[in-house]
C-alpha cells in the first residue's frame, strides 16, 4: 500500500472542500478501497474520512418516501422497519449481498461507488483499459465468463457488482449530491452509472469534489417486489444474473412493471422495453418469456459468458412468475 | 478502569498519526504509520494475536472482531478510523481458565480442526447473534418484512458465510452455535 495522509472530516462541508485537493478521495467502510488500495490499484495520496459525518439516519420524506443517509451501513438500511414493510426489495438485494460483516460496515454511499470485481482489473500484470487506460481489455479474449452481456464496449466487458443498486434502479431511487461550492443535486440512480464507452476509468457522472449525501426512494409503486439473484455459491457470492422486478396485477393481467437486471451490464440495467411488452398483458409464462426476449434482444455473449443471456432469461421469467402470483 | 500503554513506532511524520484505541476494556496509545489495519494493529503493535490473518482481503472472515458490539473484518479498516470504539478481541471474551460458552460449545461439540478461523468464527457468531436479537433479517429469512427472526441452522449458514473454515468443521461450527443459543449463555 501507498503511504497517503488522513484527515477525519468535521462536517460535509469540510469534507467536499478536503476532498477537492489532488489525489484525494473519501472513505467510508473502505471495504473495497482498501482492498484496492493493499493491491495498489488505488494509489490515494490523501484520505478523506467520512464515516463518522451525521449522515447516517433514515429519514422520512413529506411525499411518503424515505431518505437513506449516505453513510449509513448496508446492515442498517436492510434491517430498517420502514425500508423492510416498504421497500423489501431493497432489504432483499441487501442482504443477498456479501457478508455480515462487510454490512456492517460497507456504507450505501460506497456501495453505490464500489468498483467491479472483473479479475483482470484485479490483476496488475494484464491490461485494463479500466485500471490502465489504454492497456487493452484482457477479457475481451479472456476468462469472461462473469462479463458482461449487454451495455459493453469493446474498451471494458465489466460489470457492476451491486445487489443494492439493481433494487434501486427499479425503485427509481434518486442520489443526491452534494459540490465544493455548496450547491446540492439530485440525480436518478438509474443515470448515476455511465457507460464503458472508450473511458472505462470513468465509471459514474459524479464530480470529483461531489460526495453522495443521501439516497432518496420515492414513495413505494404498487405491487409486489422481488428480487432474485443466482450465483455459484448459495451465498456470499457476486450475481451471474440477478433481476428486481415490481409487478402490479389487477384481474390476472399486469397493469405497472418495473423491471432491473444486475450482474449482466456495466450498470444496473432497467428494461423499460421489457416493462412495455408486460403491461396490460396477462400475467402468464408466454407473457413474461415475451418480455425476456424483448429485455435481452440486444445481448451479446463474449464466449464464457454465453449462457448468460438464456440465464438471465429464465431468472427473468421466474421471477416475473413470482411477483405477478394473485394468491 | 484502564491504564493507557504507548506503544509504536517513534518516527513522526504526516504519513503517521498518534491514535488512541481501546481493546477489550483497556486504552492504549500508539504511533502508528496511517497505513495500519486495525488487524495489525491488534497483533504486530498490541500483540494481542488471537485475532488471525488469513486472506487479508475481507473473504475469510479469520479477522472478525467485534466494534461496539458488531462484528466487522478487522483487515478491511484503519486502526486511525478506530479511535473512540470499543474494540473487542478473542482475548476480551474468555480464556482457557474461564471460557465464555460459546468457547465452551466449540470445545464441546468440536467445532474446529487446526483452529485457525476459530477466534474469528467466534466473535463474527456473537455478533450474529446479536443481530438476530434485533431482528436483522438474512437472504434466506422467508419473509423480510416480518421484526421476528427464527435462528434456523439454515439461517446459522446463512448469517455466517463470512467466516470460511478450510478444514470444513461447519457442521460442528453450526452444532455449537445452536447449543449456545438454545440453552442460554451459562
Amino acid at each position: 500500500m501507498k503511504a497517503f495522509t488522513y484527515e477525519r472530516a468535521k462536517d460535509a462541508a469540510a469534507a467536499v472542500a478536503a476532498v477537492s485537493r489532488p489525489g484525494a478521495k473519501f472513505i467510508s467502510g473502505g471495504t473495497n478501497l482498501l482492498d484496492l488500495m493493499k493491491l495498489e490499484i488505488e494509489q490515494p495520496a490523501h484520505l478523506v474520512d467520512i464515516s463518522r459525518l451525521p449522515l447516517r439516519t433514515i429519514d422520512e420524506l413529506a411525499d411518503g418516501g424515505l431518505s437513506i443517509g449516505s453513510q449509513a451501513t448496508n446492515s442498517d438500511t436492510a434491517a430498517d422497519l420502514r425500508v423492510r414493510t416498504r421497500y423489501p426489495l431493497l432489504t432483499q438485494s441487501l442482504v443477498s449481498g456479501a457478508s455480515g460483516q462487510l454490512r456492517n460496515k460497507a456504507s450505501i454511499g460506497g456501495n453505490l461507488m464500489q468498483r467491479t470485481r472483473c479479475p483482470y482489473f484485479y490483476y496488475p500484470a494484464t491490461g485494463c483499459n479500466k485500471r490502465d487506460p489504454g492497456s487493452g481489455c484482457s477479457a475481451i479474449e479472456g476468462f469472461n465468463r462473469g462479463h458482461a452481456i449487454l451495455g459493453a464496449s469493446d474498451a471494458c466487458i465489466a460489470i457492476h457488482p451491486s445487489d443494492m443498486a439493481v433494487a434501486l434502479v427499479a425503485l427509481d431511487a434518486q442520489v443526491e449530491l452534494l459540490g465544493a461550492t455548496g450547491h446540492s443535486r439530485r440525480i436518478a440512480v438509474r443515470d448515476f452509472h455511465r457507460l464503458p464507452g472508450e473511458t472505462p476509468h470513468i465509471e459514474t457522472v459524479i464530480e470529483p469534489d461531489e460526495m453522495i449525501t443521501a439516497v432518496l426512494l420515492p414513495p413505494p409503486p404498487p405491487g409486489r417486489q422481488l428480487y432474485r439473484k443466482v450465483r455459484d455459491r448459495a451465498s456470499y457470492e457476486f450475481a451471474l444474473v440477478s433481476v428486481a422486478a415490481i409487478v402490479e396485477t389487477r384481474h390476472k393481467k399486469i397493469t405497472t412493471a418495473r423491471i432491473a437486471l444486475g450482474g449482466v451490464a456495466p450498470k444496473p440495467w432497467r428494461s423499460v422495453e421489457a416493462e412495455a411488452a408486460l403491461e396490460g398483458q396477462s400475467a402468464t409464462m408466454p407473457t413474461f418469456r415475451a418480455a425476456a426476449e424483448v429485455a435481452m434482444a440486444d445481448a451479446v455473449g463474449r464466449g464464457h459468458n454465453d449462457f448468460k443471456i438464456e440465464l438471465a432469461k429464465r431468472t427473468l421469467c421466474r421471477t416475473l412468475a413470482d411477483a405477478a402470483r394473485t394468491d | 478502569m484502564s491504564t493507557s500503554t504507548a506503544i509504536g513506532r517513534p518516527s513522526a511524520s504526516e504519513y503517521s498519526g498518534q491514535i488512541e484505541l481501546t481493546v477489550n476494556g483497556q486504552s492504549y496509545r500508539l504511533e502508528l504509520d496511517l497505513r495500519t489495519t486495525l488487524l495489525d494493529a491488534l497483533r504486530e503493535y498490541l500483540r494481542l494475536s488471537g485475532t488471525k490473518k488469513g486472506c487479508d482481503h475481507g473473504q475469510c472472515g479469520a479477522c472478525t472482531v467485534l466494534i461496539n458490539g458488531r462484528r466487522i473484518n478487522s483487515c478491511l479498516t484503519l486502526a486511525v478510523m478506530h479511535e473512540d470504539d470499543r474494540i473487542v478481541t478473542i482475548e476480551g471474551l474468555g480464556a482457557p481458565s474461564a471460557l465464555h460458552p460459546l468457547q465452551a460449545a466449540f470445545v464441546e461439540r468440536d467445532g474446529f480442526q487446526c483452529g485457525y478461523c476459530t477466534p474469528g468464527q467466534i466473535c463474527s457468531a456473537l455478533g450474529m447473534v446479536a443481530e438476530v436479537e434485533a431482528g436483522v433479517p438474512s437472504h434466506v429469512t422467508p419473509d423480510v418484512t416480518s421484526p421476528d427472526v427464527d435462528l434456523t441452522d439454515a439461517e446459522i449458514r446463512e448469517r455466517m458465510s463470512g467466516n470460511i473454515c478450510r478444514c470444513a468443521a461447519y457442521p460442528n461450527i453450526v452444532a455449537a452455535i445452536r447449543d449456545y443459543t438454545e440453552r442460554g449463555r451459562r
